[in-house]
């Protein structure tokens, strides 16, 4: 506030004689000063253009190539795309990233609801600490993450040891080398990073909700189960929405846990686009095919999003 | 009033529900522990802590990895994109939201698809690009693209902020003929500083653990961020899971420190972030 007031103390002198006109020509929402305070924008949009843009452009253009990233492209046409989602290997890894939005998303977000509903009357040091714990994984690296889970899920490893106490050692195995589990070991990886997150997105926003209503519905004797439906999630849409948007993006996106947990094996068993555009560009040398594959993955990305998006504001 | 008429029963159940999560998420840095304070060099067993605790393996760990070189140069990379971020994410959007640039939807619109856009689609072309202006195997190569990535974020971000202030507190300023320049040092730079805090948070944290473009600009592990490092440590030392979980834990610890501190401003930062972005 006083960086206000020196302002205007400043001002008074020249204000006054200065009259209508004067005042016009001051005034900052002209046009020639509009385009002036592109100044302020071109910087950042420069940066934007030529490390985001470009490159996004230069990967639409190569997705159209047989390149091997040092000798000459050969024109393709749509080729690439086509592998993508005609070669069953390519399109494991799409559908992989759908399988992973079931623990990304799906049980995140329902659990987060479960959690955050049931404790939503404890008030306690131990609550707010425990709250606090819950986030832990959204800050530590996703690869500490990884490694850390690999070490459970090996064969010596906490999930066999914790099998063979209780009698059930014919079920324990090298789980990240199973066709059949290794994908969904790195999913529950995926859950135990965004619960945490959802039950505190989730308890924020019901602090929000008027107590009023939870009154009223005690009032009506309405049970837990519809008190949930009838005020909880309601008042919760916005939250739920930002947390679905959230977790389906890191489904789709997913590559640090996979890459340090499993580099998409056992076979393809657990490949997911992030890797396999890696991998294709980098330690295989097909640049085009790993481009196409980027640029399906962007596009699954914003047809996900945008849906999302319109509903929000929609309502909001 | 509502809490006070909640049961027992469902009291209970809340605090069981809790225990069971925290339990959940605490299990893997227990398993890390628990490799990480058995017999150097043996093949550890589950989750079993038995005396002696070998303590030295942190001792070995913290000389293996290196852990001064390798933080040092995660702090520089925060230092060399944050402020950066910060300061071109405040310009744009002053001049998007409070100047009203000529064709701001279109560039709007162009930041706003740069939300959505995969850094695994991009790595090639930028790594092609720092390869061929030179700076390939530099720090400034991680830092660049970090930078760019940041901004729509940034920017959109900003711009939220900018939105929530009285335009009033804006035409004042123009009518005792404050620049545009001055208006934004006096009177939005310091109404900023809550958004920009939250920014340093989300950038600071998001740079730390960036690991793809670290895996790919830079060779060297100790030149990389923190994820790159601990990848690169369990790509080197990942048959001995003993010195694996102690290098992994330490390079971890001051990520866990900082939070623990700061835990107010991370929770506080995280959701906004992610309810805003």
């Amino acid at each position: 506030m006083t960086a206000v007031t020196r302002g205007s103390a400043g001002a008074v002198e020249l204000a006054p004689p200065a009259g209508g006109a004067g005042r016009d020509a001051r005034r900052p929402r002209g046009p020639r000063r509009r385009w002036l305070a592109w100044g302020y924008v071109a910087p950042a949009m420069a940066l934007y253009a030529v490390l985001v843009l470009g490159p996004f452009g230069l990967s639409v253009q190569y997705s159209f190539f047989d390149w091997n990233g040092i000798g000459t492209a050969v024109w393709v046409g749509l080729e690439n795309y086509v592998e993508v989602f005609a070669d069953p290997s390519r399109l494991n890894a799409l559908l992989n990233a759908f399988k992973l939005i079931f623990f990304y998303s799906v049980l995140s977000v329902a659990l987060g609801l479960l959690a955050a509903t049931l404790t939503r009357s404890l008030e306690s040091r131990w609550s707010r600490a425990a709250q606090t714990i819950l986030f832990l994984p959204q800050v530590v690296p996703l690869v500490g993450a990884g490694i850390a889970w690999s070490w459970l899920y090996a064969t010596d490893g906490a999930v066999n040891q914790a099998l063979r106490a209780v009698g059930l050692g014919a079920l324990a195995r090298p789980w990240l080398a199973d066709f059949t589990w290794a994908l969904p070991a790195i999913g529950l990886v995926g859950t135990w990073v965004l619960i945490g997150f959802c039950t505190m997105l989730f308890s924020a926003g019901m602090s929000k909700i008027d107590p009023a209503l939870y009154d009223a519905a005690s009032v009506d004797g309405a049970g837990a189960v519809r008190t949930f439906f009838a005020v909880t999630l309601p008042g919760l849409r916005n939250e739920v929405a930002v947390a679905v948007t959230v977790t389906l993006i890191s489904a789709l996106k997913s590559f640090d846990v996979v890459y340090v947990m499993t580099l998409g094996g056992p076979g393809r068993a657990t490949m997911v686009p992030g890797v396999d555009v890696y991998q294709l560009t980098f330690n295989q040398a097909r640049v085009g095919a790993g481009s196409a594959m980027g640029v399906v993955l962007m596009v699954l990305v914003l047809l996900v999003v945008i849906p999302i998006q319109r509903v929000v504001r929609g309502r909001s | 009033m509502s809490v006070r008429r909640i049961g027992k029963a469902e009291k209970w159940s809340g605090r069981v529900i809790l225990t069971g999560l925290v339990a959940f998420t605490l299990l893997p840095f227990a398993g890390m522990l628990s490799a990480a304070l058995q017999e150097p060099g043996s093949a550890p067993t589950g989750m079993s802590f038995s005396f002696p605790l070998h303590l030295e393996n942190f001792v070995t760990a913290f000389q293996v990895a290196r852990l001064p070189e390798l933080m040092w140069s995660s702090v520089l990379l925060v230092v060399m994109v944050v402020p950066a971020s910060l300061v071109l994410s405040l310009l744009a959007a002053y001049g998007l939201e409070v100047l009203r640039v000529p064709g701001r939807a279109i560039a709007l619109g162009v930041l706003l698809l740069g939300l959505t856009i995969p850094f695994e689609g991009l790595i090639w072309p930028l790594y092609y690009m720092m390869r061929n202006w030179g700076l390939h195997n530099t720090q400034i190569a991680i830092a660049l693209p970090l930078i760019a990535l940041y901004l729509p974020f940034g920017v959109l971000w900003m711009r939220a902020h900018f939105q929530g202030v009285p335009k009033e507190l804006d035409e004042a300023a123009a009518l005792d003929g404050a620049g545009s320049w001055r208006a934004l040092r006096l009177i939005h730079a310091p109404l900023a500083k809550p958004a920009l805090s939250t920014l340093t948070v989300l950038f600071s944290l998001w740079t730390w653990n960036q690991f793809i473009i670290a895996l790919v600009m830079m060779d060297d592990p100790l030149k990389r961020t923190v994820a790159g490092a601990l990848g690169a440590f369990q790509g080197e030392h990942g048959t001995d899971i003993v010195l694996l979980s102690a290098g992994a834990l330490l390079i971890m610890a001051p990520t866990i420190v900082v939070f623990l501190l700061f835990q107010k401003q991370f929770v506080a930062a995280l959701l906004q972030g992610s309810v805003k972005g």
